[in-house]
């Protein structure tokens, strides 16, 4: 306990920080509440209003829709995770092919190179078309025939090539230094890798990846094509019936309601282990 | 001006923006009723040449709708309805002179040389701006198609449908009816286009696809190899039917309207439809 009181100078400047505080806090809220009244009578009292939220927003309608939209949002779910894991393998595989050094490798990184050139090109939806009716139709033995299974070959063919880069991109921003000193402190060229770049490269990386993962969750419905029925098909049934457009609203909803706590879950996940900013701690 | 004032501003203009967003309606186009339907003696026909039935159709003339390429032969359900239509309106078979009228010029606007045309036209409101229909002689119907080897190849009824994975384009009348009269165990496999369907089908990915029986008459013939229509599904609310096409303003359309009413309601289009269409390779499924 100590008798010490701040100056009467700086109570007063306490005092008037606290008053200002309050003040922009009172004047944000109620431009807040202003704004927000305008709009919602402004966009409530247009001749068209009525229409649009019978057409976009009816709750009655995308009630009844939800089930089978969100039956259909379950595809999407399983193929992006199973897609997504043999996306990483096949990514970082890529990646390291290109990053090989020794002459003796030369076939692979021209193989990795080549590959990301080719498949970062061709939209996806053709490769869809390719495999998913192309494959099928050359009645090959021992191939196997199902919409998702070569749908899902296309998503990992192209999203490897793409995520493939993002890797190659992390592990050469991990400074010639850091190999340096760990092959002369007797690590392999494996160990190096394994030990000291691919961590470093990998942190580095995550936003952007997370960004692919996002990217690839909504282009898994890509696949519809294909004639199985994801949210977005599983939408369009239901609004071919009336065309009322909310059951595209709830699959839209639903898709965003997916993306946003993976992409919080993310951040925190980083935060916590001190990912970002190259382990330095806060500065 | 201050950021505020710039911000009401602004405000203000957004409300004023959407309440332009007015809806558009159209106003309501009142269709033209033909009500004269008392000159139909053949006498008072308004004939392109008196005394002569002038009928188009494009060649070739296909099944089932024509048999043998041939319209003048009276087989096949447009040429037996045509002739139909001729002797209800006083004609010999021998006053019928068929003419080949391509497809798209038939319902293309301006003078026509045929006083009717019956090429497997479904009515529309669009095409209506530009010819005269008669009242449909064709309820389009939905039927399931597949190639020989597949395993619904000798499905007879419904029920031995219910087990096979089956397709149609999506938000058409045939996934409704796929889904809603089949009801197979398999989730339907909707497709952008037929033509997705069709090489799925092709790939053995699907089993049968759900079309109008016309299209799966096409279909069937000409783009699948083996193809084999399994049969018709029951007859729903169908909106979709094929017409005569006359021309514009023509005062032959009432009478013809008139003709294939009657022979609607004497069972005579009925009849012919078994004749030509169920038993030329569309049974009935139930």
């Amino acid at each position: 306990m100590s008798d010490w009181q701040p100056s009467e100078l700086q109570q007063e400047r306490l005092a008037y920080r606290r008053r200002q505080t309050v003040r922009s806090g009172v004047i944000a809220g109620v431009s807040s509440v202003l704004v927000l009244a305008l709009v919602v009578f402004g966009v409530g009292s247009t001749p068209g209003w009525p229409r649009v939220r019978q057409t976009f927003f009816d709750f009655h309608r995308g009630w009844q829709a939800l089930p089978v939209v969100a039956q259909g949002l379950w595809l999407n779910i399983r193929v992006m995770l199973v897609c997504a894991v043999l996306i990483v393998v096949f990514g970082l595989a890529l990646a390291i092919m290109r990053t090989l050094r020794g002459a003796i490798f030369f076939p692979l990184r021209v193989f990795a190179a080549a590959y990301t050139d080719v498949f970062r090109g061709l939209p996806l939806l053709l490769v869809i078309f390719l495999l998913g009716f192309g494959v099928p139709a050359l009645q090959l033995r021992g191939l196997p025939n199902q919409a998702v299974i070569w749908g899902g070959a296309a998503l990992v063919l192209t999203y490897s090539s793409y995520v493939a880069e993002v890797f190659r991109a992390g592990i050469e921003s991990v400074h010639p230094s850091q190999r340096a000193a760990a092959r002369s402190l007797g690590l392999s060229y494996r160990q190096t890798l394994r030990f000291v770049v691919l961590p470093q490269a990998v942190r580095r990386v995550m936003p952007p990846l997370l960004n692919d993962f996002v990217s690839l969750q909504k282009d898994s419905g890509l696949i519809a094509v294909l004639g199985v029925i994801d949210a977005i098909r599983a939408a369009q049934l239901e609004t071919a019936e009336d065309f009322n457009f909310t059951p595209y609203v709830v699959a839209g909803l639903l898709f965003v309601a997916l993306t946003i706590p993976l992409t919080r879950l993310t951040d925190w996940v980083a935060r916590r282990q001190g990912w970002y900013g190259g382990g330095g701690g806060p500065v | 001006m201050t950021a505020r004032s710039a911000l009401a501003v602004l405000a203000t203009l957004a409300v004023v923006g959407l309440a332009a967003c007015a809806p558009a309606d159209n106003a309501g186009s009142g269709t033209t009723t033909p009500s004269s339907a008392d000159a139909c003696s053949k006498d008072k026909l308004a004939l392109k040449t008196a005394g002569t039935f002038a009928v188009g159709t494009d060649k070739p003339a296909y099944e089932p709708w024509f048999s043998g390429d041939d319209p003048t032969n009276g087989k096949g359900y447009e040429s037996a309805v045509t002739y139909a239509v001729a002797k209800k309106l006083g004609f010999e078979p021998a006053e019928v002179k068929w003419q080949t009228v391509q497809f798209n010029t038939a319902f293309a606007p301006g003078p026509k040389k045929f006083d009717l045309d019956v090429n497997q036209v479904s009515i529309s409101e669009d095409r209506r701006k530009a010819v005269d229909f008669s009242t449909g002689y064709y309820d389009v119907r939905q039927s399931v198609i597949t190639t020989a080897g597949s395993k619904i190849a000798n499905a007879k009824s419904i029920a031995d449908l219910a087990g096979a994975k089956l397709g149609a384009q999506v938000g058409t009348t045939s996934y409704t009816a796929l889904r809603d009269v089949i009801k197979p165990k398999q989730q339907p496999a909707p497709y952008d286009t037929n033509d997705l369907a069709v090489q799925a089908l092709k790939n053995r990915q699907l089993d049968g696809i759900v079309v109008d029986l016309p299209t799966g008459f096409y279909m069937t013939a000409a783009q699948l190899d083996n193809g084999k229509i399994i049969g018709q599904l029951p007859g729903g609310s169908q909106t979709e039917q094929f017409g005569f096409v006359l021309e514009k303003g023509s005062k032959l359309t009432p009478c013809v309207s008139q003709a294939v009413d009657a022979l609607r309601a004497d069972g005579t289009l009925t009849k012919l439809q078994e004749q030509f269409l169920t038993a030329e390779g569309a049974p009935e499924l139930s």
